[in-house]
């Protein structure tokens, strides 16, 4: 063979290979199904280390992992819908999910759980349970539980005369007064002004539902709504948390531990979070607490995330194959060690580590407590809105009774479809 | 003012300028080798106390900024060259061929420049949706691989092409097709690699249309990853910036290899002919 | 007869690629904002209405749509003379034949127009940080009071402007140089020898000299800075306040956050209708002015 030829012939041979390689791909879906599975924040980077071990299990099957950003998985979720590029299986917070069972992107699964030897209903948080189960049907499968409560900074309390957390709310101003010093730059809570599960979380405290009519019309003007946002606008009237957004908050975990602020009113991860960037002399410093109540210790939010199959899944056995797999109480409890995020099952809270945690136990004190949010597709429009509405109360554009009317006047513009279709249409909307 | 003033002013002044254009790239190079968590300090560092190159290594091995940036070529090359296919001949036509409707016609196209591109965005996303392309690079390849502006272009230019030539060849019994791509292509080259680097840039920079059709992140470009990472990692000053200097620096390349034919064309598509 | 069908076949293929995915969605975008398109619509056809004019009707009582309007309008009677000005100093500046090294400094001046917006609006976001940033530590250095540039209502929308003006200013720098290269210098000749002094140079002779090109270069700029959207995305995703929501942004977050497809259509063509107002109106005084 000539060099010419020689040269000729090894590239057909790369290009063979090449295209083998590419054909390969498409031919290996027979026998290995790629299975597509979106993760959310900080649970994408973690659940990457659960998976090798169900590959292992399953040699048939590989999952295909994408992490969506928390600020737009949302906007992701609903653009994959839209474009019919949804995954097999994905993690959804659990407010979300009326949305997508609206839309009838989603697969019922309660004949899979009956028929589960692993994903048994009665080892869940009932509440919780119930904000995957629309119209008497279920969606999801809760993967962890989530609510906002109190981290606070004990030997701060201490220091001011406090022995014990707050549990009212007339006890919680007491102590946010005697903390905060704006003069210093030191507040006693940090209540970022763009997110709004915090004065969700007051608002649920209240008796009266956020919606009214069969979830028609909002309820904001209601005396329970008004009053958690005037606690809410107060605290920052009294300047006792600084009107900033997270994005200018930058690192909460730092100025925490630094004692610009006393409270932080947020979710589960973050003990993993302040005990991965506090040295370890600070750990001692702070504690978690239920939220308090108008009266007494308060409900919480219904939070934390589901796993669901999506209905156009072409992999549905293998998917729900991976729901099981991470439901096993042995996962729940690595996704614990990982990321601190709360365990959907009883079971696991009984384990030794997350027993003798009290950092952890006030969570579980709450999660008996909790309340979901209202069960509409719009829900997750109506709480921007809501917070949108605070954000200028806080600013002193609105007062509590203006801020409450304005909300009802969004959510009642928003929910006019939901009104119109179940006038007109009937049943199908949820 | 004195001869000698006047010369330190406007030099001054353009030195000033160049400062302040430049700095804020110079800064973004200089805190991409910064230490993680360093550059949030006070006074805030102009300069890595010790250079290294963990955000870029952060960057490729953990974040997959290898992915985006593979994804950013592919796609800027594959628009580049359709539509320079697309937009030539479709210049070349208005500017040299006869047939009837030419000036209406152009003038229609022209006129439909004042046409912001986002009007069209949401029914071309049902429309992408309906033919199976929402979430594929074809999503954002197909339909900008024409362009007015690109027509428009081309037609000025090739406007300059004497008749006679193309007349002379017809004679000499050529084909249509082997007149453009043996006359007039080769006439055409300067503002070929014109357009060529103007397509090239808008496409590597655009960030609304790919941000709304590439959902998933196996398809990012440079700009949506960047995007993406600047929501989820806000805190991490020194790993943005290397994430910024990755997107940059391809296309400034570009930019100071072609300039010449990029401000070339930069005046050519701005006065009216 | 042939050379025609020739022509065709030449324009087949961007007439079709502009057809099919530009001209024919902008008629279909007018449609759709006559519809209540939404999430409820994507699920099931039978879900959609047929509402005429209601989306532009809630829009124009919507007070977050005039507020928008008001941002862009900000964003373009503060960016536009601001970026304009830069522009002509910067070029009259390298036209100077006091300069030096002037490629350079060309280059120089140019380099931030080639980058990406969005990775240079993400230095943008630390410079301006309110607590670590380099321009508030500047600003102490000097003696001045620290602003809070992204955090204020009142700063955001100016910061934002400035990074517009500093990203786009080397453009319309380039054509600007081009139009001064452009003047016959024996004008100047003509004047210096009568001792016209500098600036009435530039009053009687550059200025109305370039008036042609700046007319054009500012009607462009209005158009572009009409579709202010990108900025604000990446640099304060709105905020504060919603005191950034241009008009694109309000139909990118109504259309593709929340699908309201109808009224993000409207959106999109009440600005349509807006641009072509504001550019008809300049186009015309610039004309009346040119002819006075």
């Amino acid at each position: 063979m000539s060099g010419a030829h020689g040269i000729a012939a090894r590239w057909r041979a790369a290009l063979l290979a090449g295209g083998l390689a590419l054909l390969g791909g498409c031919a290996r879906e027979d026998e290995t199904q790629v299975l597509s599975f979106w993760a959310i924040g900080r649970e994408g980077e973690a659940v990457a280390k659960l998976l090798p071990d169900f590959e292992r299990e399953h040699p048939g099957l590989r999952v295909r992992l994408q992490q969506l950003p928390l600020t737009a998985a949302h906007q992701k979720l609903l653009t994959a819908f839209a474009g019919g590029s949804t995954p097999d299986v994905s993690q959804l917070g659990n407010t979300w999910i009326p949305e997508l069972v609206a839309l009838d992107a989603l697969e019922p699964l309660q004949a899979r759980v009956d028929a589960s030897p692993e994903v048994r209903e009665a080892d869940y948080f009932p509440a919780i349970w119930a904000t995957n189960r629309l119209g008497g049907t279920l969606y999801g499968v809760p993967w962890y539980v989530d609510t906002r409560l109190l981290f606070y900074r004990a030997d701060l309390l201490r220091a001011a005369g406090f022995a014990a957390p707050p549990r009212d709310w007339a006890q919680w101003r007491a102590m946010l007064a005697a903390l905060s010093h704006p003069e210093r730059h030191v507040f006693g809570a940090l209540l970022p002004t763009n997110e709004y599960e915090q004065l969700l979380s007051l608002a649920l405290e209240q008796d009266e539902p956020l919606l009214r009519e069969g979830d028609r019309y909002g309820n904001f003007r209601s005396a329970g709504f008004r009053r958690a946002l005037a606690f809410y606008v107060d605290t920052f009237r009294l300047r006792q948390a600084p009107p900033i957004t997270n994005v200018e908050a930058g690192n909460p975990w730092v100025e925490f531990g630094r004692g610009v602020y006393a409270f932080y009113v947020s979710g589960p991860w973050n003990i993993g979070e302040f005990r991965q960037r506090l040295p370890a002399a600070e750990q001692d410093r702070w504690s978690t607490a239920p939220l308090p109540g108008p009266q007494g210790p308060g409900a919480g939010m219904a939070g934390g995330s589901s796993l669901v199959v999506f209905r156009a899944s072409r992999h549905k056995r293998a998917a729900w194959q991976l729901i099981e797999f991470l439901s096993r109480p042995a996962m729940q409890q690595r996704l614990y060690a990982l990321l601190g995020d709360m365990p959907a099952r009883r079971s696991v809270w009984n384990s030794a580590a997350l027993r003798g945690d009290a950092k952890v136990q006030a969570f579980r004190a709450q999660l008996e407590r909790v309340k979901p949010t209202p069960a509409v597709p719009e829900w997750e429009r109506i709480a921007t809105e809501m917070q949108l509405v605070a954000a200028e109360a806080v600013a002193g554009r609105l007062d509590v009774d203006q801020a409450a009317a304005e909300i009802d006047r969004r959510a009642d513009a928003i929910l006019a479809k939901r009104r119109w279709v179940l006038d007109h249409v009937g049943s199908r909307a949820p | 003012m004195s001869p000698r003033l006047a010369k330190a002013l406007v030099n001054g002044l353009l030195l000033g300028g160049a400062a302040v254009a430049l700095f804020p790239l110079l800064w973004m190079l200089s805190v991409s080798f910064m230490a993680p968590g360093t550059a949030s300090a006070l006074p805030p560092p102009l300069l890595p106390g010790q250079a290294t190159l963990e955000n870029y290594r952060t960057l490729f091995v953990r974040v997959g900024m290898g992915r985006y940036l593979a994804n950013s070529l592919l796609v800027s090359s594959a628009i580049t060259l359709l539509a320079l296919a697309c937009n030539m001949m479709a210049g070349y036509a208005f500017a040299k061929l006869r047939f009837g409707g030419r000036e209406r016609l152009f003038q229609a196209l022209v006129g439909a420049l004042v046409i912001p591109a986002q009007v069209a965005m949401l029914p071309l996303f049902l429309l992408l949706k309906y033919i199976g392309l929402v979430n594929s690079f074809a999503g954002v390849i197909v339909p900008a691989m024409a362009t007015i502006f690109g027509v428009y272009l081309v037609r000025q230019y090739a406007r300059g092409i004497p008749d006679e030539l193309l007349e002379a060849a017809r004679i000499d019994g050529a084909g249509e097709w082997r007149i453009f791509a043996g006359i007039v292509l080769p006439l055409l080259k300067p503002i070929m690699v014109t357009l060529a680097i103007f397509t090239f840039l808008a496409a590597w920079n655009d960030f609304m249309w790919p941000l709304i059709v590439l959902t998933g992140q196996e398809h990012y470009t440079l700009p949506i990853g960047l995007a993406s990472l600047a929501r989820e990692h806000a805190q991490d000053t020194e790993l943005m910036m290397a994430g910024s200097v990755v997107t940059v620096l391809p296309v400034l390349g570009l930019f100071l290899a072609m300039q010449r034919y990029y401000l070339q064309g930069l005046l050519l598509g701005s006065v009216k002919g | 007869m042939n050379t025609q069908r020739v022509a065709w076949l030449f324009l087949a293929p961007a007439l079709l690629v502009l057809g099919l995915f530009f001209l024919l969605p902008v008629a279909a975008a007018f449609v759709l904002s006559l519809t209540d398109y939404d999430l409820y619509a994507l699920a099931d056809l039978r879900h959609l209405r047929f509402v005429a004019l209601g989306n532009y009707w809630e829009l124009l009582h919507r007070p977050l749509f005039w507020s928008a309007l008001g941002h862009t309008f900000y964003f373009v009677i503060v960016g536009v003379p601001l970026s304009l000005a830069a522009s002509l100093g910067a070029a009259l500046l390298l036209n100077s034949p006091l300069a030096r090294m002037q490629a350079f400094f060309r280059t120089a001046l140019f380099a931030p127009v080639v980058t990406t917006v969005v990775a240079v609006a993400v230095i943008w976001r630390y410079l301006f940080n309110t607590k670590y940033g380099l321009v508030n530590y500047a600003l102490q250095a000097l003696g001045l009071h620290p602003v809070d540039w992204l955090g204020d209502p009142h700063w955001a929308m100016p910061t934002i402007i400035l990074f517009a003006v500093w990203k786009n200013f080397g453009y319309n720098m380039i054509i600007l140089l081009a139009g001064l290269q452009a003047i016959p210098p024996d004008l100047y000749e003509a004047a210096r020898i009568d001792g016209a002094s500098l600036a009435r140079q530039f009053w009687h002779i550059t200025l109305p000299m370039l008036r042609p090109t700046l007319t054009m270069v500012g009607i462009l700029t209005v158009a572009g800075y009409f579709q202010l959207f990108a900025e604000p995305y990446v640099i304060t995703e709105g905020g504060p306040l919603q005191s950034t929501v241009s008009a694109l942004f309000l139909m990118y977050e109504e259309g593709f956050k929340w699908w309201n497809l109808g009224a993000a259509s409207a959106v999109a063509f009440l600005l349509f209708v807006v641009m072509f107002a504001v550019t008809g109106v300049l186009l015309r005084l610039a004309r009346r002015g040119g002819e006075a």
